[in-house]
């Protein structure tokens, strides 16, 4: 098969469905950028914007634990059940989002199993402890994916050697095993920041969408979206800032990349 | 034992974090004034609601009272009022979402005992059209002329579609036709001219305006605040757009004055001028020309319809119902 | 301790699971057997199938550029593979409605001749919408395959005399199978939960662009009990694509075991 025509043939196609629509949304932005600007320093939208970032940082911060903890357990860990936790730590991957905001809402819906916050004054849905518990859910794996390779191929020598020298175990995590995992803690962090970011379906559904308040950056777009009355430009100029920050994470992601090669 | 204090930790960690996020949510409304009114809108009126509340704010009973709105499509604020979310008071484009809440006990039953039997503002079915009106539009029957394609709502999550479906087969029946025929029209309609169904009001005006059709059915309000040169048919329904309380709010002597508030002179007025029907009898008045009624406008209540439940049900109720079988047949006859 | 973690990931579909009997058997069949969510989930398998099955193909074949080819600019076009991990899905959508939707420059109107790329409210939206989600997903599964692929085979059969294609079918696919598989399996999973990408650009049309997803979002609103039945329908699907990971990477990579 001609190297040319192969080449053509991956490159077309990249060209057809990646390439030629984000380059054409850039285009669509600048064509009218006044009005792409006013919809990105309105302050509603600045507000989406601290309230996705707020967000993404405590989805980081609490699956970057939950990450290595489960990591250690699956593939030191010595109980039953491990292999189990490996199979569903890819849950929430396969899962619609739809699904994760429905069992959310069956869960802590004043109707739900936990109702009994939100029936008395505790708002967990509809409020930003909603959001956060979606977009903890859906990022849940991928601090876990990238850590267990990593701690299946470094092999535990040299925390028994540091063992047998008299290191206690939480010595021995944080001097031996946490600086051996982290890059893939790091290019973990880096995917879970992006998926955090990019929540839409969940947090469509647990929001409440006030604005100002409760509305993500990705409920924005879709906001600006549906008062568009024909003029794109405000959702075509939030979505740049949004792709933007995906390019950014994306070569954070390259630079990062583990010994050149993905898991 | 290394595990069990990393789980500890964990769960300190989740605790933590949800008890943070929950404590400064509270503690921002506290630190807010008097009161703080939830109010829950479909989603179209979020451009005059937000003028609407500014208005409230400066008079002397709303001066104290912080507003804050979430805006949706109709049908999902109610089920999301019905889980929890916040809220003193609804505003809402169809029946049934009202009574959606009055079935959960969360509206009074004796809601539309307040003036103008709970409506807050009307707005009428009208066919919105290309500059120049073209294909030359005006009735019902033009909409299944051959070759004229339509943009509507899909009705099983847009409320406007509701009352664009019903205006239609009124029409119809007005016309002499019997209800198997009323509903053929319909039938016929969906499968020959419409051409696109979106979710909610908003979005099918937005490909209305992006090229797609030659008419938009929608709302009077949408079509004015679009600035879609419109017509209104013969025969059309005159649409209701209602306001309730909800009962466990904590804050209703607020919320009834910002309810009355929007029904006096001044916010009937700015209704007006936003497009959208007054029920104020003055404002109403005022801007008569730029509203007409039409000889076959026909409401809710009419005995061809029979009111909301009865509509609900015989219409649209997602499993079996007029539309739901109208739908389905287009699956099957486009495969 | 292992218990604890379990119960974070399984607690939410549990609910979601109980919530769906709340109308009993005849309930939930009820719901599951409607026309309107039947055509969705009819809609979402063979719309995902589709498109998985071309980004297999095309995925494959541009690992293979991507390792075994070189041009200038080969880096730039590597790195931009993941753009569909890092970009918010609902952008994806607008990017995608930037080239192929009602304003796409894509248009060909010769007197009353017209053709354009406009796909919104059709069936083609959602597939391409799950062409650019789905982008990543065989690339990068095949990629480190072939990287660590023994080359000496292959040069191997060429000196015995065999061509091109048949090194690739005998010796080339083989081994990247399982890493294919992998890729199309999550391929699969991504394709029938998706939302975002669609649902500005597909006009949600029932029975004709309303896929499983979309038909869920949007009944949850009316009717709790019966959109959890479908929630357990599409929690099946991704249950057993995931069986369905384990199961075949079992079973392709079966001889390398002994």
């Amino acid at each position: 098969m001609g190297r040319l025509s192969l080449r053509v043939v991956a490159l077309g196609y990249l060209t057809l469905i990646l390439i030629g629509p984000l380059a054409m949304m850039v285009w669509r932005t600048a064509e009218d950028l006044d009005g792409a600007w006013a919809a990105i320093t309105d302050p509603d939208t600045v507000a989406a914007f601290e309230l996705t970032l707020k967000v993404a940082a405590i989805a980081v911060a609490v699956n970057t634990v939950f990450g290595i903890v489960c990591a250690l357990v699956i593939v030191r860990g010595n109980i039953r059940g491990r292999g189990l936790l490996n199979a569903f730590i890819d849950l929430p991957l396969a899962l619609s989002p739809v699904i994760v905001g429905f069992a959310l809402i069956a869960l802590y819906g004043v109707n739900g199993w936990f109702g009994w916050f939100q029936r008395n004054g505790f708002e967990i849905l509809f409020a930003t402890p909603g959001i956060v518990l979606a977009t903890i859910f859906v990022t849940l794996p991928f601090v876990a994916r990238e850590v267990v390779p990593t701690l299946r191929e470094i092999g535990t020598e040299q925390e028994q050697a540091a063992q047998t020298l008299g290191a206690s175990g939480w010595q021995t995590f944080w001097r031996i095993t946490l600086p051996s995992i982290r890059w893939a803690v790091v290019y973990g962090v880096v995917l879970t920041t992006a998926r955090a970011i990019g929540e839409f379906g969940a947090v469509a559904l647990v929001s409440g969408n006030i604005a100002g308040q409760t509305q993500t950056a990705t409920l924005r777009v879709e906001d600006a979206y549906q008062f568009a009355y024909g003029n794109y430009a405000p959702a075509y100029g939030i979505s740049f800032v949004l792709a933007a920050t995906a390019i950014l994470i994306l070569v954070l992601m390259i630079v990062l990349q583990p010994k050149g090669t993905r898991h | 034992m290394l595990g069990r204090a990393v789980a500890t930790v964990l769960t300190l960690a989740v605790g933590v974090a949800v008890a943070v996020a929950a404590t400064t949510a509270a503690a921002a409304e506290k630190s807010s004034k008097a009161a703080t009114l939830n109010l829950v809108a479909y989603s179209t009126p979020r451009p005059v609601l937000t003028k609407l509340i500014d208005e409230f704010r400066k008079t002397p009973a709303g001066q104290d009272i912080t507003i804050r709105a979430s805006y949706g499509a109709s049908s999902a604020q109610g089920q999301a009022v019905a889980n929890g979310l916040p809220a003193d008071g609804v505003i809402l484009n169809t029946g049934n979402d009202i009574n959606d809440l009055v079935d959960k006990g969360l509206v009074s039953p004796k809601w539309d005992r307040q003036s103008y039997n709970g409506v807050v503002w009307n707005s009428v079915v009208v066919f919105g059209l290309r500059n120049g009106n073209p294909k030359k539009i005006k009735g019902w029957n033009d909409l299944t002329r051959p070759g004229v394609q339509v943009v509507t709502v899909n009705p099983f999550t847009g409320g406007i579609a509701k009352w664009n479906i019903l205006a239609g087969y009124v029409a119809q029946r007005r016309l002499g036709k019997t209800d198997k025929q009323a509903v053929n029209y319909l039938r016929t309609f969906y499968e020959n001219n419409v051409v696109s169904q979106d979710s909610s009001g908003s979005n099918a005006t937005n490909t209305f305006l992006s090229g797609k059709g030659d008419a938009l059915l929608t709302f009077e309000s949408e079509a004015i605040n679009g600035k879609i040169p419109y017509v209104i048919p013969r025969q059309t329904m005159l649409i209701d757009v209602y306001i309730a309380a909800i009962e466990k709010s904590r804050n209703k002597a607020e919320w009834n004055a910002f309810s009355r508030f929007l029904k006096t002179y001044p916010a009937q007025k700015i209704l007006a001028e936003n497009g959208y029907r007054p029920v104020n009898e003055r404002a109403l008045a005022e801007f008569r020309k730029r509203f007409p009624v039409r000889p076959g406008e026909t409401t809710i209540t009419n005995k061809l319809l029979g009111g909301w439940r009865a509509v609900d049900k015989k219409w649209f109720d997602p499993n079996r119902s007029i539309m739901q079988g109208i739908e389905q047949s287009l699956g099957v006859s486009t495969g | 301790m292992t218990t604890f973690l379990l119960v974070i990931v399984v607690l939410p579909i549990a609910a979601v699971i109980w919530k769906s009997t709340g109308n009993g058997w005849a309930g939930f069949w009820e719901v599951v057997s409607s026309p309107q969510a039947v055509a969705a989930l009819k809609l979402t398998l063979v719309i995902s199938t589709l498109a998985v099955l071309t980004t297999a193909v095309f995925g494959t074949v541009i690992a293979w550029v991507l390792v075994r080819d070189s041009f200038r600019g080969k880096s730039v076009v590597n790195a931009i593979i993941d753009l569909p991990f890092a970009l918010p899905t609902i952008v994806a959508g607008l990017v995608i409605m930037a080239l192929y939707g009602p304003r796409t420059p894509l248009d060909v109107t010769i007197g009353s001749f017209h053709v354009d790329a406009d796909v919104t409210f059709t069936r083609g939206a959602i597939y391409v919408a799950l062409l650019f989600v789905t982008l990543p997903f065989v690339v990068r599964t095949v990629q480190p395959v072939l990287i660590e692929l023994d080359r000496e085979l292959e040069d191997a059969a060429k000196s015995l005399g065999a061509g091109g294609f048949t090194t690739f079918r005998r010796i080339v696919l083989p081994a990247i199978l399982p890493g294919i598989l992998s890729g199309v399996a999550m391929a699969f999973a991504r394709a029938v939960g998706e939302i975002g990408a669609i649902v500005l650009i597909a006009g949600n049309l029932p029975f004709k662009t309303e896929v499983a997803s979309i038909h869920l979002f949007y009944r949850i609103e009316q009717d709790p009990e019966g959109s959890a039945a479908i929630a357990v329908v599409l929690l099946a699907i991704s249950f057993g694509v995931l069986l369905g990971i384990g199961g075949l990477r079992w079973f392709v990579t079966r001889h390398e075991r002994g």
